[in-house]
């Protein structure tokens, strides 16, 4: 049984989720990975550190989901986050929909990131390469 | 009084040294006075006003709210860069 909101430090991998978000009713199911990348605006990144309010962030999460369930006919989401240190090209989060057509699987998945972004307790420190720290706010 | 305790993440935590702290208020003290009190004792503070979110016991609030004795407060700093060009 996959927990369709969820903050854990382990790795993240979409296949379970995509299977737990598929019915019969769904002609879509998106993925979208949010990855560490090697660098922000040229200056090289050596490691991420996520961290989460995680009590609140569940429940945001959740939040997040419904909003987009009545912006857009969709079926399951799932969104897990990743907290703790993550290397480069590792997946922070995962934010999967599934829909009965493909047009609202994709506009709810965008807006479910967004809204991550603006809404949900969870940080991000970003460890640069010259080994300097800085949380992104 | 009433006592509260105050959840402090990121780069908040980092300013005041530590991941919680309690607080005995009067009672009436609203989550808006509560920030202005933190300001005065971590001035650094100061520069997340108006760019914050505001939660009690893990539920968004507003700065009016009132709190009551045994709320868990939260001063949420800016998440995660929050710019479409992030991720």
């Amino acid at each position: 049984m996959i927990e369709p909101f969820v903050i854990t430090t382990e790795p993240l991998d979409p296949a379970p989720l995509v299977a737990a978000v598929q019915t019969p009713d769904d002609g879509a199911v998106v993925t979208f990975s949010g990855v560490v990348r090697n660098q922000f605006g040229g200056r090289p990144t050596a490691f991420l550190v996520y961290e989460a309010y995680a009590e609140m962030a569940v429940p945001v999460l959740r939040q997040i989901a419904d909003e987009a369930r009545a912006r857009w006919p969709i079926g399951r989401v799932c969104v897990h986050h990743r907290v703790g240190r993550l290397e480069i090209g590792e997946t922070a989060v995962l934010v999967v929909v599934a829909a009965p057509h493909r047009d609202a699987a994709f506009a709810a998945a965008a807006y479910i990131m967004d809204r991550i972004k603006e809404i949900a307790p969870i940080w991000k420190q970003e460890h640069w390469a010259d080994g300097t720290a800085e949380w992104r706010e | 009084m009433i006592t509260v305790t105050v959840r402090f993440f990121a780069g908040h935590r980092d300013i005041v040294g530590r991941a919680e702290a309690q607080y005995t208020l009067t009672e009436g003290t609203t989550l808006g006075q509560l920030w202005e009190q933190l300001i005065a004792e971590y001035p650094r503070l100061a520069g997340y006003t108006g760019r914050l979110l505001f939660a009690v016991n893990q539920q968004f609030a507003q700065p009016a709210t009132v709190l009551s004795d045994g709320d868990e407060v939260a001063f949420i700093p800016p998440v995660s860069g929050g710019r479409s060009d992030d991720v």
